[in-house]
């Protein structure tokens, strides 16, 4: 008897506190997102989507996310293919590459803002090899441009560390015996990575890429550092109306758009990252 | 060709070497008139069965047996038709579309033999290709990729730690220690006239036994005497050498036979076809194949007579054979 109950009772304490802490305040910001003075209503949803910084901010963090992420996944493999393929020094610079992990994402803003503000280390090189003759404005508002290109690197830096890690390990857990048969077989390098390494790299793309993605959607204080006001993202419109606003109601309406955003790719990269069961390693 | 030798011994890596795996700190690696040891494996004009077969478990078994040919470019008609003519060769035309998780080990070596079949290479190179099956299939196996390799009439490098499985695969086999290939002959003239100490005690279960020889006395020349018997040995001046005989080559006589030495029997194996006797002679032990219906006691004092053109001779010092 005791061994059938085992199991869940092992499994009750986590199962109460995701309860207590996850879902029950998860329930109360939907509630709150659909509840107004006579009931349900949607009328949290409409003055969200009425304001003019609605759309500029959804189509700006989805931008972001879009240009962003495959320059990331991109990296991630190559960076993780030389730390793979490296046999002296491997752990040195797996620890040098993973040091933005362990910065905070406000301090990586203020680390790029530093670079790139009037009086940043850009401007004084510009000035010192003479290409500028007096310091430029990167990040106002008529320069939403470049404002988007420093968050963009400055997204880059922080985190691809993060997808870097989960690919090192993946790829440390295909058996090398498949490159080499590959390889004697006639397959080119390039070959080797797009028709061995990366499929069965699958189980861990899509981790990283859901993890990437939905920090992508979540980002917030990279861009309140560089961009301000001047580039709204939706996690700082969140947090516009909560605090600034004091409109818990549409805040929690925008949180629940972030979650919907999140849910949608997320069921995307399942589908298209899918192993078949028969097909696993 | 085999390449036999104990684990640790260099054989893998000598395969890898030739393969373009590993490169080589000296030396040259020809195939077939042409060298080729600055080429990737790709334009060695080999293929390769490995010891976990590394079947791609994302592909199914067709693409796994089309892989090289597909590298290679070739008409997918032609591909298409060869796959199928290997998979019959090794009687998994029906598995085509599965995957390699669907396939139990004998099948996966299948998929793996075909897959290196089908490239119709110059060399084949297989890695201890039969170590990962169990027993029975292992022996089903090893005839079946005899006749196979036999018919494919492809020159075949293959690594082995079973000395068996080498006696029965090879044309010639070649035994390796510590990095270096001692002896390179068939089969029997490996089993019957060892190069060196070692391969005599490599070689076949139980293996050689050896025992040391003194000589008579300075003046009988090619006189050496095992356990107070004399028989007629090299004739090389030093005090004492190996004597070898095989434990198939040694006969059960009587006390008054004039080459037949004292053994105390130790431990009596009765293995079904023969018995295994194992016998201590003067310190060192002698394992004896006798007939089935044979059955010493343990301690019982035995008199072996080697069959003397089966005895062999090696040097103290160097452990080579003496001739």
């Amino acid at each position: 008897m005791e061994n059938k109950a085992l199991p869940y009772l092992l499994l009750l304490p986590t199962a109460v506190f995701l309860c207590l802490f996850f879902l029950y305040p998860f329930s109360l910001v939907a509630w709150q997102a659909f509840v107004g003075d006579n009931g349900f209503t949607l009328e949290h949803f409409r003055s969200m989507t009425d304001h003019w910084k609605f759309s500029i901010s959804f189509w700006n963090t989805m931008l972001l996310a879009v240009a962003v992420v495959p320059i990331q996944l991109i990296l991630s493999i190559v960076m993780a293919s030389m730390v793979n393929a490296m046999r002296k020094g491997r752990d040195i610079v797996l620890y040098i590459w993973t040091i933005p992990l362990g910065i905070s994402d406000l301090a990586a803003g203020i680390i790029w803002l530093a670079i790139f503000e009037q009086s940043g280390f850009l401007n004084s090189m510009l000035q010192s090899i003479g290409v500028a003759d007096k310091p430029q404005n990167f990040l106002t508002y008529d320069n939403l441009w470049t404002i988007f290109l420093a968050i963009a690197l400055a997204e880059i830096w922080r985190a691809t560390a993060i997808m870097f890690v989960i690919l090192v390990a993946g790829m440390g857990l295909i058996p090398k015996e498949y490159n080499e048969a590959a390889e004697v077989f006639g397959a080119s390098r390039w070959q080797r990575l797009w028709r061995i390494t990366l499929p069965l790299l699958r189980p861990s793309l899509q981790t990283a890429l859901i993890l990437r993605v939905i920090l992508a959607f979540e980002v917030f204080a990279v861009v309140a550092a560089l961009g301000g006001t001047s580039f709204p993202v939706l996690m700082g419109e969140t947090y516009n109306y909560q605090f600034a606003l004091q409109d818990g109601h549409v805040a929690a309406a925008l949180a629940l758009v972030i979650l919907a955003v999140s849910i949608a790719f997320t069921l995307v990269i399942i589908r298209v990252l899918r192993v078949p069961k028969e097909a696993q390693i | 060709m085999v390449l036999l030798g104990a684990s640790g011994c260099g054989k893998t890596t000598l395969l890898r070497i030739i393969a373009g795996l590993e490169s080589p700190s000296g030396g040259e690696v020809w195939i077939g008139g042409k060298r080729v040891d600055h080429l990737p494996p790709r334009e060695r004009g080999i293929a390769m069965v490995f010891q976990n077969y590394a079947v791609f478990p994302h592909l199914t078994v067709f693409e796994n047996i089309a892989f090289g040919l597909r590298m290679s470019k070739i008409d997918s008609a032609i591909i298409d038709e060869r796959v199928k003519r290997t998979a019959e060769l090794m009687h998994i035309e029906s598995l085509l579309d599965r995957y390699s998780g669907q396939l139990s080990g004998g099948q996966r070596q299948r998929v793996a033999v075909a897959r290196a079949l089908a490239m119709e290479p110059d060399v084949i190179l297989m890695d201890e290709p039969l170590s990962n099956l169990d027993a029975l299939l292992r022996l089903e196996m090893r005839a079946e990729l005899k006749g196979v390799l036999e018919n494919s009439n492809t020159t075949t490098i293959y690594v082995t730690h079973d000395q068996v499985e080498a006696m029965s695969l090879a044309d010639r086999i070649s035994v390796m220690h510590k990095g270096e290939i001692i002896q390179s002959a068939e089969p029997v003239e490996v089993y019957r006239n060892p190069a060196t100490h070692f391969v005599g005690s490599f070689i076949d279960n139980p293996p050689m036994n050896f025992i040391t020889a003194h000589r008579k006395s300075d003046s009988e020349e090619g006189k050496w005497l095992v356990m107070g018997k004399t028989f007629d040995g090299p004739t090389i001046n030093t005090p004492e050498v190996k004597f070898a005989i095989r434990p198939e080559d040694l006969a059960i006589v009587s006390a008054s036979d004039e080459t037949g030495f004292a053994a105390t029997v130790r431990v009596v194996e009765p293995l079904g076809a023969h018995t295994l006797v194992t016998c201590n002679v003067d310190g060192t032990l002698f394992r004896v194949i006798v007939d089935s219906s044979v059955r010493p006691e343990s301690g019982e004092v035995l008199y072996l007579k080697p069959v003397a053109d089966r005895i062999r001779w090696f040097d103290s010092a160097t452990q080579l054979a003496i001739a």
